[in-house]
Order: structure tokens, then C-alpha cells, then sequence
């Protein structure tokens, strides 16, 4: 036991260089989108009444830990009953929990509401890619993990993560205008998968036989990173989301880009199909 | 009643002795202690695979473990945890403790009581042995969710089976437990005179009868997908994935009470006894149990909120499940309310009773913080969801039990355990416990998911944090181990009431607890 205690000493102290640079980042990264913002006030409000009461609450217990002891002389008092003081916290408990119910039914109510939007994407999951298919642009491409295998590694040769975004890089990045609402419809092709981009505050899975559907919108030009947050299979780690917002022009440009890059590979298709009959 | 009378005196004297005395004992103290055994062991098996999922996890990458292997481990972490560790102590601490509560001489079905221990071992080694068939053991996650699941080799269809033997072991085992406690009180034990405990694993018991058989309806519909053509869960055919997560659920979430209701129980017995002071609101504490284990048949919604039910039902379970903080912020009320004036020791029951009380608060604040439906689908499967759970079962149902066996030893063993490596183990078990699970809420927070086998650079350092922790923790378990063997070969002589403010028919019979209790029931006043 000493040795293997030894030994994780060894490894945790071997990192301390890795630790000036480290990031220990202990909230929720800054949203992006207007139901990720409320995500955000939500949770900080949660957060603060929840540190209040375990103050007050465990600041009585801890006192009467230090104060009520046998060593110091403390004598136990007989009482055990009293009616008012259960209906007083069991009715205090019930306006805190009101008061934090009625702006995250706002937000519930927000988030349900994919109504009306600029642009609708289609998000396909697949055991372990994405696709998305831009429903009014006619855009549709797969998007798979772009970090090289041989810096995951394995049990036999280990690997090194030395892509800065390293599991959260893809070869074709979902690219969607800034300030537009984006509709996305999710479903699965053999699994369950989940379509999660924390800053953008949508985590949504995708059903194999079913749509489902949610939405975003990007306030600012980015980067958004995120991952399926649904098991589903051996890969489930390597399938990230990376979401480009960028302005309106620069988006006409890629939507122009992606177009012209699919006629190309469709008249290539067709050659090669056509090829053989010519002949 | 009567035919366990009789048989209580054929065994007299003549018991089997040896290994044929475990095989066919229905003396609930043997089968009380096969139970608190199995448990431990469970509990050091599913440990291990926790250690090797940390150790994959000290830095990005693969280096220990591949995925499928990791996603393997994770899944059978999980399902050995619950069903092996959590829920046949607390079966345990049932054998061992109801009939001395209530003044009855034995369980009401006492081979029936024989026959449920007897189920798990089998179970486990279904189990865990599933490790070693092609293709390896199933790796879905605990929740067994198709289709994923349907695409598992053999050992999804053992995974099944473990769970079927280990629900109708469950069974049989509630039943036993309210038919015992509802007919063999002794004279004049009203259910509302009755110990915190009973009452617990009475309102648990009834939990366990509810929803054990809808996860077996659910696993075997799983099993008909499989194997015999039926669509219960494929669109193609029909079905619904979705509808398996609610059958799941429904289950799922009073399961999360069947492992935290005794552990209230059995804390609400440690706290009156080293305050010396009566447990506060008795009345309210069986009304709050109550109001949980109804409330908990109307949340199991919150686990799916990022399914994309409508909006009227992510409410509804909004509302339910943040409902629950009231009768369990009751309970915490009381027994603080029970310290305060008392006159306290913190011997190591009581360490383990004030750990609990206040980090099974932490993570029922995490569960406040989760059961608002947009901060959820922020966490959701992520790693605070894992902080989340295990300061609920850890630190709720694990310190509990802890707590508690340390509690009952001298009432099981006859000796008193040493208290110094008792103090010592809860220290570190509570130190590096916090180490290896506070650092998850960041992890999750900052958008990590759970069950993944590699992660991005960003999340390195708490999960170094945590690893670390972790190590520090499974390896203390073995002082716990050291502490209860020596417990049982020696020590100081317990008396009849091994602690002063100990309070109940369990501390009238001599130390240790005769083989047999009870047999005319005693005078309750």
C-alpha cells in the first residue's frame, strides 16, 4: 500500500509543471445564447440561496457540535416535540422553493419555444459522427473528430494530447450565422446520442425513429465546443460538436464555399457512376 | 408465528455447525451477517473497478484501459454498487436489527430468508463473471437504455438475468421484512412507538414491493428485443428507446430511496443515542419518510429532461422533484434539532452521523440545483451529476452503514471495536472522500460528460485531484476491513447497552446478541 501511495505521490508531483498552466475553471463557461444566459442567472441564484441556507443551517449544528458536549460539562435537555417549529420549516422550505421555481418556468417555458426560427438544422446522430443538414441553405455534411488517433493512443502505446482542443476538433465545423434563431431537429440513426454545447445551453438527444428539437442563438461571433452526452458505445468519448458562429457575410461566403465543394463531389459521382455504362 | 417457534426449538443446542450451518441457517443473525459480508465484498469488487476507471482518468488519453473496457467497468461499478453493496447491507442491517427492535424471536419467513440471501451470491457472480464472456461485460451504463443495450453480447442477457434473481431476492426480502414488522411487534409496540429504523425500512420494504417488478418488466421486454423479435423499444417495429427510459425511471427513482431511507433510519438512531437526548419530532420524521417515498413515484421525469418531453411535463417534474427538499430539509431540521442542548461524544457511529447529515446536505443541494430543468440540461451527464449522486450515496448511504456497523458491532461481535482506528478510518474516509468528489461539480460545471474514458486537456487537473482521492479512499476501506475483523476476534467486553444513551429492546439482550432473541416476547413500555 505504502509503495502504490509512493508511487501516486510520484505522478501527482511529476504533473506540478503541468499545474502552473492549469485551468481550474469552476463554473458554468460563459453562455452564449439567450437560454444559456438564463442557464447561467439560474444556476448563480440556486447556488447563493443554497450556500445561505447551508450556512445558517449547519452554522446551528456546528455551534451546537462545539458547544453541547459531554466534555464540556454540557447535561442533555428532554425535549423532543414541538408542532410549531415543524410547521415554520416545513413552510419556509416551500416560499424558498416558489421563489426559485418561477423564473426557471420562465426559462422552461423560453427553451420549449422553438417556434418561428431564421434557419432549421437537421442533426443526424451516427455511432460516432454527426450530420447536419441545413434544411433552407441545402448545406449537408458529416462532421467526425479530427484529433489524430495516435495522440489518444492505447493500453499498448500511450498517446500524447498535444492538439490544444484535443477531443473537441472536428473535420467540418458547424458553421451558423451570429444573432439568427437556429432550430435544430435531432434524431439518431442507431442509438441514442446527445447533442450538447454547454455555452449555448442545448443539450438535447437525439432518438433513433424521432425528431426532437431545440434551439440557440448565438449572440456573438466563436468557437462553441461540445460532446454527445449520451453513452453510446465504445466511442462515445470521441464525437465532439464545434459550432462556428460568424457574422452574416461570412456565412453567405461558407454557405457559397460548402456549395460549390458538394456540386464538385456530386459531378465526380456521377462520372464515376455514369462511367461504367458509358463504356 | 407459530411455526417459527417450533423451529427456533429444534434448532436449540443442535444447530449445523461449519459451512452447512451458513447453507441452511434461517436465523436471521447468520443471514444478517452473510448479507453485511456479501456486502463488503461487493463492495471491495466494485471499489477496484471505481480505481481503475480513476487511474484511466489521471490524465487525457488512453493508457490502462481501452473503451470498451472502460464503459464495461463503469456499468458494472454501478449495478455491483447498488445491488451488491448498497441494498443487501442495508438487508443486513434488517436481519440483524428488526426482530431485536421489535421483540421478535426471529424473521416472519425465516427459510424464505435463507432462499433471498441465497439468491445473491449467484447474482453476482452473473455479474461480475459477465467480465469474461466474448466481447466482455455490458457497457451501456447502469440504466441499460436500448438500443444501445440491444447491441450487447451475452453478457447484456446475464446482465438481465443478475437483475431478475437479485429483484425477486429483493422481494422476497421486503415482504419478509413488513410481514415481520407488521405482525410480530412486541405487545403494545404501536407502529407509532415503533424505532426510526423499522419504520424506515418498513416504508422501504413497501418501496422495493412497488417498483422491483417493473424493472423486471422492463429488463425482460429488453430481453424479448433481443432475443425474440418484439419491437417494445425500436421505432422501426413500432416501439419507443423513450419508453424504456420512463419504465426505467419509474423504477429508477424510488430505487434512489430504497438506498437513502435506511440510512435515515439508522442515522436517526446514532445521533439520539450520542446526544443523549430523544430523537427529535418522531411524529414528523415518519410523516416526512412517508411524503419522500410517495413523492418519489411522480420525479422520475428529471432524469429524462433533456429527452424533449413538452413543457407542461418538464414542469410538472420540476415541481415535483424540488417538492422533495421539503420533507427531506424536515429531516435534517430534526436531527440537528435532536444535537442541539443535547450533551454529545463523537464516538465513530457519531463521526459518521454528522459526515452524514451534512454531505448528504451538499448533495441534496446539488439534487435542488439539478431538479431546475434548464440548470439541468447544462449538467446533465456530466460529472456533476457523478459529484451529485455519490455525495448522496456515499456519503448519505455508505456512511451510513458505516456508521452503523460500527453502532451495532459490539451488539453483533460482543467486543467493542477500537475506537482509535475507527476515528482514524472515518477521517480518512471523509477527508478523501470530499478530495475525490468535491472537484466533480467543477468538472461537470465546466461541461464534462460522465462515462467517458478520455477527456480534453481542460479538465486535467481536477480530475488528477480526484484520482487521487480516490486511491486514498478505496484503500482505507482496508482499516475498515482491519478494524471489524479485530473486532470480532477481540477487544473490550460490550455490555448488554454498549453506549450509554443507547436506547431500545436490541440493547436489553446480553452482548453478543444470543443466538436466539426473543423467543417469549418482552415487556414494551
Amino acid at each position: 500500500m505504502k509503495k502504490t501511495l509512493r508511487q501516486i505521490a510520484g505522478t501527482a508531483l511529476s504533473t506540478l509543471p503541468i499545474l502552473a498552466v492549469a485551468n481550474y475553471d469552476v463554473n458554468i463557461p460563459t453562455p452564449h445564447s439567450p437560454i444559456s444566459d438564463q442557464i447561467y442567472g439560474l444556476h448563480m441564484e440556486i447556488l447563493w440561496v443554497c450556500l445561505a441556507i447551508f450556512v445558517v443551517v449547519f452554522g446551528v449544528m456546528f455551534y451546537s457540535v462545539f458547544a453541547h458536549r459531554k466534555s464540556k460539562g454540557a447535561v442533555a435537555a428532554h425535549f423532543h416535540e414541538n408542532t410549531t417549529i415543524e410547521i415554520i420549516w416545513t413552510l419556509i422550505p416551500f416560499l424558498i422553493l416558489g421563489f426559485m421555481a418561477w423564473p426557471a418556468t420562465q426559462t422552461v417555458l423560453a427553451m420549449k419555444d422553438a417556434s418561428n426560427p431564421d434557419m432549421t438544422i437537421k442533426v443526424t446522430a451516427y455511432q460516432w459522427m454527426w450530420q447536419y443538414e441545413y434544411l433552407n441553405d441545402g448545406v449537408k455534411f458529416y462532421s467526425v473528430l479530427s484529433t489524430p488517433r495516435d495522440q489518444i493512443g492505447s493500453t499498448e502505446q500511450h498517446g500524447k494530447a498535444t492538439n490544444e482542443h484535443y477531443l473537441l476538433e472536428t473535420d467540418n465545423n458547424v458553421v451558423v450565422p451570429v444573432g439568427k434563431k437556429i432550430r435544430l431537429l435531432i434524431t439518431a440513426n442507431d442509438v441514442i446520442h446527445g447533442w450538447y454545447v454547454p455555452q449555448l445551453g442545448v443539450n438535447q438527444y437525439g432518438i433513433p425513429g424521432f425528431i426532437k428539437d431545440s434551439w440557440f442563438e448565438a449572440n456573438e461571433p466563436g468557437v462553441f465546443r461540445g460532446q454527445c452526452s449520451q453513452i453510446c458505445g465504445k466511442e462515445h468519448g470521441y464525437m465532439p460538436i464545434v459550432v462556428e458562429a460568424k457574422s452574416a457575410e461570412d456565412y453567405a461566403l461558407w454557405v457559397k464555399e460548402q456549395k460549390a465543394k458538394q456540386a464538385a463531389a456530386e459531378s465526380h459521382d456521377k462520372v464515376s457512376l455514369a462511367d461504367p455504362v458509358a463504356r | 408465528m407459530e411455526a417459527t417457534h417450533d423451529h427456533a426449538h429444534d434448532d436449540h443446542g443442535h444447530h449445523p455447525t461449519g459451512l452447512a450451518r451458513y447453507f441452511f441457517t434461517t436465523n436471521h443473525k447468520d443471514i444478517g451477517s452473510m448479507y453485511l459480508w456479501f456486502s463488503l465484498i461487493m463492495f471491495f469488487v466494485g471499489g477496484f473497478m471505481a480505481l481503475v476507471i480513476r487511474a484511466e482518468l489521471f490524465q487525457p488519453g488512453i493508457q490502462i484501459v481501452n473503451p470498451d473496457v472502460f464503459n464495461q467497468l463503469t456499468t458494472i461499478h454501478a449495478l455491483v454498487m447498488i445491488f451488491g453493496a448498497v441494498m443487501p447491507a442495508f438487508v443486513g442491517f434488517a436481519n440483524w436489527q428488526i426482530p431485536l427492535m421489535v421483540g421478535a424471536s426471529d424473521m416472519a419467513f425465516a427459510r424464505m430468508n435463507n432462499w433471498s440471501f441465497w439468491l445473491m451470491p449467484p447474482a453476482a457472480l452473473l455479474l461480475v463473471g459477465s467480465f469474461l464472456v466474448p466481447g466482455g461485460a455490458a457497457g451501456s451504463g447502469w440504466t441499460l437504455y436500448p438500443p444501445l443495450s440491444i447491441q450487447g453480447g451475452i453478457s447484456v442477457d446475464m446482465t438481465i438475468l443478475a437483475v431478475h434473481i437479485m429483484g425477486a431476492s429483493s422481494i422476497m426480502g421486503s415482504i419478509n421484512i413488513v410481514t415481520t414488522i407488521l405482525n410480530m411487534r412486541a405487545p403494545g409496540m404501536t407502529l407509532m412507538r415503533m424505532p426510526m429504523f423499522v419504520w424506515t425500512w418498513l416504508i422501504t420494504a413497501y418501496l422495493l414491493i412497488a417498483v422491483m417488478p417493473v424493472l423486471a418488466g422492463a429488463v425482460t421486454m429488453l430481453l424479448t428485443d433481443r432475443h425474440f423479435g418484439t419491437h417494445f423499444f425500436n421505432a422501426a417495429g413500432g416501439g419507443d428507446p423513450t419508453m424504456f427510459m420512463h419504465i426505467f425511471w419509474f423504477f429508477g427513482h424510488p430505487e434512489v430511496y430504497i438506498m437513502i431511507l435506511p440510512a435515515f433510519g439508522i442515522i436517526s438512531h446514532i445521533i439520539p443515542t450520542f446526544a443523549r437526548k430523544p430523537l427529535f419530532g418522531y411524529a414528523s420524521m415518519v410523516y416526512a419518510t412517508s411524503s419522500i417515498a410517495l413523492l418519489s413515484f411522480i420525479v422520475w421525469g428529471h432524469h429524462m429532461f433533456t429527452v424533449g418531453m413538452p413543457a407542461a411535463g418538464n414542469l410538472f417534474f420540476m415541481y415535483a422533484t424540488m417538492l422533495i427538499a421539503v420533507p427531506t430539509g424536515v429531516k435534517v431540521f430534526n436531527w440537528i434539532a435532536t444535537m442541539w442542548k443535547g450533551s454529545m461524544t463523537f464516538e465513530t457511529p457519531m463521526l459518521f452521523a454528522v459526515a452524514f447529515v451534512s454531505l448528504f446536505t451538499i448533495g441534496g443541494f446539488s439534487g435542488l440545483v439539478l431538479a431546475i430543468t434548464p440548470v439541468d440540461i447544462t449538467l446533465h451527464n456530466t460529472y456533476y451529476v457523478v459529484a451529485h449522486f455519490h455525495y448522496v450515496l456515499f456519503s448519505g448511504a455508505i456512511f451510513s452503514i458505516m456508521g452503523g456497523a460500527y453502532y451495532w458491532l459490539p451488539k453483533w461481535t460482543g467486543h467493542m471495536y477500537d475506537e482509535k482506528l475507527g476515528k482514524v478510518h472515518f477521517w480518512l474516509t471523509a477527508i478523501s472522500f470530499n478530495i475525490t468528489f468535491f472537484p466533480q461539480h467543477f468538472l461537470g460545471l465546466a461541461g464534462m460528460p460522465r462515462r467517458i474514458p478520455d477527456y480534453a486537456p481542460q479538465f486535467t487537473e481536477f480530475n488528477q485531484i480526484s484520482s487521487v482521492g480516490a486511491f486514498l479512499l478505496g484503500f482505507s476501506q482496508l482499516l475498515f476491513l482491519y478494524v471489524i475483523i479485530k473486532c470480532i476476534r477481540g477487544g473490550v467486553k460490550a455490555e448488554a447497552k454498549s453506549w450509554e444513551g443507547a436506547e431500545g429492546l436490541e440493547w436489553t439482550v446480553p452482548s453478543p446478541a444470543p443466538y436466539h432473541t426473543f423467543e417469549t416476547p418482552p415487556a414494551f413500555h
